[in-house]
């Protein structure tokens, strides 16, 4: 049993490292993935927050959507590591990983943390795109730990969630299509653009049950509150929903090459 | 080196009894059973959807059985899927290095993967590199490299923990004539020097028959034929018989007119989705 865990703390490391050399040797695709979080910030925060329709708990809107659209990129950084999955498999090399004595969960959490580094190039992005517009944010040792632990735990949820859904689609072209069915929907009915309690009853039991919500919630906490009274239930959500998604995810993205 | 290559022709490497596999109604692989030595090099044959890869996947742990069961090394592929696969090496149809990822950096994943000691991992790295001739490459990106590069080192990525087996399936596809020599010479040197068993698969008649000791031809999800290419050709009749003969001798020379649309779409997209 040691024997197994330390082996997969080791390979867990060992994919998790692979992942991020790879984005060593192609940093661009960091800049491209910035334009999104900054259109949001910049156009659409810009113009709500001109608006004042939203109620905003005492803050900017600005300020109330910019955990929002942190929370947004990293989702959709992570969901489309199924679709490196279904790439991998289609390339021979998932097969080529699976047939080597690692633990099916290693490739998960390798994964997982490398969309959580991902996932923190988007929040040092955004910290710096809020310098600039003058959204003021909490910058103090404590925030930016927490900032960095929900981050790593978001990503890790929806990219075991997106390695589920290819195990299920099996195609390119399959995934393109459910990830945004399921990636605008889960960012609507959370609180990231806004509040739950301005939702209808129906959305509001589905943006409950939402872990984007309790991400949203945290980073919110983290980056503009401060009010940590329901920070502890934010991340203990968060962790059970992180393990339960990676144990799934290693039961399943083995079928997705069958 | 060679008499130990040939004490250990004695050992059965794999043993495959009455091993079956169905995708739903599709049987793709039906109650087949055989042999293989150490240190053989064993082609195996067979048309498109003949049911190869599916049983290569299945000795690889790749895909669980519907029936039956196979051994590796003494370990069955069923109760001891671990303990197979450390004894085995795979290169896979599909290219299958990260072209992100540079030459040693790809070697130096399957290395960790395959539990290669930390402190001899660098030299296992420097042999392998040296064993392919990649060493001037071993900082390039692997998406710069030719296809016979990308194969060398797929063979040189399956050979790091130094497994007495090694899988490949069909290895040559899409290489130009000399990069397949380049491919057999390295894996000819492998089964000499260290008596590593060799298990392919291919469509390439002549590559069959100037390499292997031992042919398996595969038809319709049975193995038809096996023996030495000799044998084969023999059982064909024909004076001055090549291996091809022997292969449309066994599996046939006209296109199965059975089986109606949706059996033959469904069969294909399955054949697509395991490559």
């Amino acid at each position: 049993m040691l024997n197994y865990f330390l082996q997969l703390i080791r390979k867990t490391w060992v994919m998790a490292e692979m992942e991020i050399r790879k984005l060593l040797h192609d940093p661009a695709e960091l800049i491209t993935r910035a334009i999104q979080p900054i259109l949001w910030l910049g156009i659409f925060g810009e113009a709500l927050s001109k608006i004042r329709a939203i109620p905003t708990e005492g803050f900017t809107y600005l300020q109330f959507i910019t955990p929002g659209i942190l929370t947004q990129s990293i989702t959709f950084v992570s969901i489309f590591y199924g679709l490196s999955i279904i790439w991998e498999r289609d390339m021979g090399l998932l097969q080529k990983i699976l047939v080597t004595p690692t633990p099916r969960l290693a490739l998960v959490w390798g994964k997982m943390i490398s969309a959580g580094v991902r996932g923190l190039s988007q929040a040092v992005i955004i910290y710096i795109f809020t310098l600039i517009l003058q959204i003021h944010l909490l910058i103090t040792p404590f925030s930016i730990l927490g900032v960095v632990l929900i981050t790593m735990l978001g990503a890790s949820f929806f990219t075991g969630l997106s390695m589920i859904i290819a195990s299920i689609v099996k195609t390119r072209e399959r995934f393109m299509g459910i990830g945004q069915i399921i990636t605008l929907p889960l960012f609507f009915a959370s609180n990231a653009i806004y509040p739950i309690s301005i939702m209808p009853s129906w959305l509001q039991a589905v943006a409950n049950v939402n872990p984007l919500s309790y991400m949203v919630d945290g980073l919110r906490v983290m980056l503009v509150t401060g009010n940590i009274s329901h920070l502890p239930f934010d991340i203990f959500i968060l962790i059970i929903a992180t393990f339960a998604i990676s144990f799934l995810s290693a039961y399943m993205y083995p079928k997705v090459i069958v | 080196m060679s008499q130990l290559i040939k004490t250990n022709m004695d050992k059965i490497i794999i043993r495959v009894n009455n091993l079956s596999k169905n995708f739903g109604s599709v049987q793709a692989v039906k109650n087949i059973s055989f042999e293989v030595k150490q240190s053989e090099i064993f082609a195996f044959l067979g048309p498109n959807g003949a049911g190869k890869t599916t049983t290569i996947r299945m000795l690889i742990t790749l895909l669980a059985p519907t029936s039956g069961d196979a051994t590796i090394n003494e370990n069955s592929i069923i109760l001891h899927p671990a303990q197979v696969r450390k004894a085995i090496g795979y290169v896979p149809q599909m290219i299958s290095v990260d072209g992100s990822l540079t030459v040693q950096e790809n070697l130096m994943l399957m290395a960790h993967l395959y539990d290669v000691p930390y402190r001899e991992c660098n030299e296992r790295i420097k042999q392998i590199l040296a064993f392919i001739d990649l060493e001037k490459y071993a900082d390039s990106l692997v998406r710069t490299l030719s296809g016979g590069m990308i194969r060398k080192l797929e063979v040189g990525q399956a050979m790091l923990h130094h497994p007495p087996l090694l899988f490949l399936d069909e290895p040559t596809t899409g290489l130009d004539p000399i990069a397949k020599r380049h491919i057999w010479e390295s894996l000819l040197e492998l089964r000499d020097t260290f008596g590593t068993t060799i298990f392919f698969s291919t469509h390439n008649m002549e590559e069959a028959e100037d390499t292997c000791d031992k042919v398996a031809i595969m038809n319709s999800g049975e193995i038809v034929a096996i023996g030495s290419v000799s044998e084969l050709k023999e059982k064909t009749g024909k004076k001055d018989a090549t291996l091809e003969d022997a292969f449309i001798f066994f599996t046939g020379n006209e296109l199965q007119a059975n089986g109606n649309f949706h059996e033959i779409k469904r069969t294909r997209q399955i054949q697509h989705r395991l490559g």
